[in-house]
């Protein structure tokens, strides 16, 4: 099962013959994910070579779906771009785009999901500014490392890249059902609720951890949210409790504004539902350690 | 990238958003001189300007960096204490000269992201010219949130529909909601994540006015936007504006150990750890945030670790790195480089630098690292070790000061 994203999942990757779209399109293959093609307007037709592989390039998100019955778009186009190339797979209907690209403004992203939610819901955002999704064993589709865990019963939401590979790391011995990137921007698709619904719901997964970072309230209504309905144990961290007021911590959505944001304020929303809160991260795997044993 | 509010009323007028007449200057002269223009077109008695701090922080007013004067004297007498002011840790250079306004009634209103709905929002009130925050905690009703759908944008019978909601007199209705669409244009045409108006006024002849003006516009924007305009070189601190034309994410804060690290969260948690690791220190704390970005090349490393050196309040580095995509001795063997590179550019590193690196191929890392024999790197294994060995230093390194 896993969620989003399993063995089945038939990836196209847009932006495919840039340099960040070729090289994560060979990571991804060689992890064993099945990346049935690709998009570029201006190359259709041809094919790139990737970990072994020809790569057929379409002109576009319907034709690459039509001809491949692909399910999930990743998507590398730059930012000037990604608006497009978002609103293009949300028409062809793709179920579920992965927005890798870092700096796109948010005027657009709000942009792709109001036309998403116009579109009815049928296509899922991840992102943008994120790592992707991975399902350990069965498919990985963006630029998460595919080789610094396993597959296993924890499930995995988060804010930043680098933390979620570091605890994926740490757990590798037990291991993952689905890690999500979500992405640090101010306004991304799927959220920490959507994805803490998805692992409730989700028969293989046993635990969830969620990371979190300073800006928006995001963290504060994950809490309320599994307050109501997370009956699985659910371990947080939060990231930046010596962050400035004011400053942009690397993450476009990351500050604090006022007395808004603070990753006091996160971690407190968290711990009056009942959901452990490590100090540091080594300190959250072990959390996470603990609840796995006691299952 | 937050605006002044001169820059702001520019950009509004830009946009026909009506506010009143006013010029910026930098020294008390000047700004008597521009209170002796508005004299000779006004004349009648009754206050003559308004001076205005220019300063990106809230709380001008209660700071005593909002003054009315008179006489073109006054102007510049009010000015001059103005000017050199340190509101809440920023120095005021520049103050606005406005023209007073006639005053009868003030509201608020604005345009913003709405992270929860993934949207945007306006937010409007009649309670206007106090802190909205102290608004929507004491009189929350009296603040109407009103959503902006992105694709069906505010025209004119949104505008009313918000000005309406927000409980402004039948009276200034028309006018605000004039106003609130081109304060749209600015929110949308210009990238911003806030335009506020604070207050805005009903004027006693009868006109709609911002009075105030705040806007944030999006930096991940700033490739479709023409913002050299708005460059601030007062406001940066130099390490910040050095690192950013090395295309480097760094902000500068108040301690003692140097941090490098790869990814945004990574390098807050790595903040966060040494502030932990540094209370048994004493209180010592982390100087900087620094990201590298995933990729972590020799180049980006040396860099990084000058731009840090380079503050003079740094006792130690620490260079926490998760190798993922870029595995750790491509990492270890960046490091090793970035050491020669600044040697050949005559930085020679004299401050202890604390490395961690974990994750894919780590232990192949450590060997280079090691085997290089760097005389200020020192190896340790975790995360939490390495911020408290790091801490450690900084703390000897000030003591032996």
């Amino acid at each position: 099962m896993a969620i989003f994203l399993d063995a089945a999942s038939r990836i196209i990757v847009q932006g495919i013959t840039g340099s960040e779209g070729r090289k994560h399109g060979a990571r991804m293959i060689a992890a064993g994910t099945s990346v049935v093609g690709g998009t570029n307007p201006r190359k259709a037709g041809q094919t790139v070579e990737l970990s072994g592989q020809d790569v057929p390039v379409f002109g576009n998100v319907g034709n690459a779906m039509a001809a491949t019955g692909a399910d999930v778009s990743v998507v590398f186009v730059p930012p000037a771009g990604t608006k497009d190339a978002v609103i293009e797979a949300i028409d062809a209907q793709i179920p579920l785009v992965i927005v890798i690209t870092e700096g796109v403004p948010v005027h657009d992203t709000a942009n792709m999901w109001a036309h998403a939610t116009a579109a009815g819901n049928r296509t899922r955002i991840v992102g943008p500014n994120c790592p992707g999704v991975a399902s350990p064993g069965k498919s990985n589709a963006g630029i998460i490392p595919a080789d610094i865990t396993s597959e296993g019963r924890i499930g995995l939401v988060s804010k930043s890249g680098t933390l979620t590979y570091q605890m994926m790391y740490e757990l590798r011995d037990i291991g993952f059902s689905t890690a999500v990137g979500i992405g640090g921007d101010p306004i991304i698709g799927t959220t920490h609720i959507d994805c803490l619904q998805a692992f409730q719901d989700d028969p293989e997964t046993d635990a969830i951890v969620m990371i979190g970072e300073i800006g928006g309230d995001a963290e504060e209504r994950a809490a309320a949210f599994i307050e109501k309905n997370v009956t699985k144990p659910v371990v947080a961290y939060v990231a930046g409790f010596t962050a400035p007021e004011g400053k942009t911590m690397g993450h476009a959505g990351a500050i604090i504004s006022g007395s808004a944001g603070t990753a006091q304020a996160k971690k407190e929303a968290l711990e009056k539902v009942g959901v452990r809160v490590g100090r540091t991260p080594s300190g959250t795997a072990r959390l996470v350690r603990e609840v796995m044993q006691t299952r | 990238m937050d605006l002044f509010e001169y820059q702001a009323k520019e950009l509004f007028a830009e946009y026909g958003v009506p506010i009143p007449q006013g010029k910026v200057a930098s020294t008390a002269d000047e700004a008597g001189e521009i209170a002796a223009d508005f004299a000779a077109v006004k004349g009648d008695g009754t206050p003559l300007v308004v001076i205005k701090a220019q300063v990106k922080t809230g709380g001008r007013g209660k700071a005593g960096g909002v003054k009315l004067a008179d006489t073109p004297a006054e102007a510049q007498e009010k000015a001059a204490k103005i000017l050199g002011m340190d509101i809440k840790g920023h120095t005021v250079h520049t103050v606005l000269v406005a023209e007073d306004t006639d005053i009868a009634q003030e509201y608020y209103l604005s345009f913003l992201l709405d992270r929860a709905e993934r949207t945007f929002l306006s937010m409007c009130s009649v309670e206007g010219g106090v802190e909205i925050e102290e608004v929507a905690r004491t009189k929350p009703q009296a603040l109407a949130k009103i959503p902006v759908n992105p694709l069906a944008g505010v025209d004119h019978a949104k505008a009313l529909e918000i000005v309406e909601a927000g409980g402004l007199p039948p009276e200034a209705q028309a006018g605000a909601a004039e106003l609130a669409e081109r304060l749209w244009a600015v929110f949308t045409d210009e990238d911003a994540t806030l335009v506020e108006v604070n207050p805005l006024v009903y004027t006693g002849d009868g006109r709609v006015v911002a009075l105030d003006a705040k806007v944030t516009l999006d930096d991940n924007a700033s490739f479709r936007q023409d913002w050299a305009r708005f460059a601030d070189p007062t406001a940066v601190d130099p390490i910040e504006a050095r690192a950013k034309a090395k295309h480097l994410n760094y902000v500068k804060l108040d301690g003692s150990v140097g941090i490098i690290g790869n990814g945004a969260g990574l390098v807050m948690s790595t903040l966060d750890v040494v502030a932990y690791a540094g209370e048994e220190f004493g209180g010592v704390r982390p100087a900087n945030f620094l990201d590298i970005g995933g990729g972590a090349s020799a180049e980006v490393m040396a860099n990084g670790l000058d731009i840090v050196l380079s503050d003079p309040d740094v006792r130690s580095v620490l260079v926490n790195v998760f190798g993922g995509i870029t595995s750790c001795d491509a990492v270890a063997n960046g490091i090793v480089s970035a050491m020669a590179l600044l040697a050949e550019r005559g930085e020679a590193v004299r401050h202890p630098i604390v490395v961690r690196l974990d994750g894919n191929n780590a232990a192949e890392g450590r060997r280079i690292l090691a085997d290089a024999g760097l005389p200020h790197v020192e190896q340790v294994a975790t995360m939490d070790d390495a911020a408290r060995r790091a801490a450690e230093l900084a703390a000897a390194a000030s003591n032996g000061a």
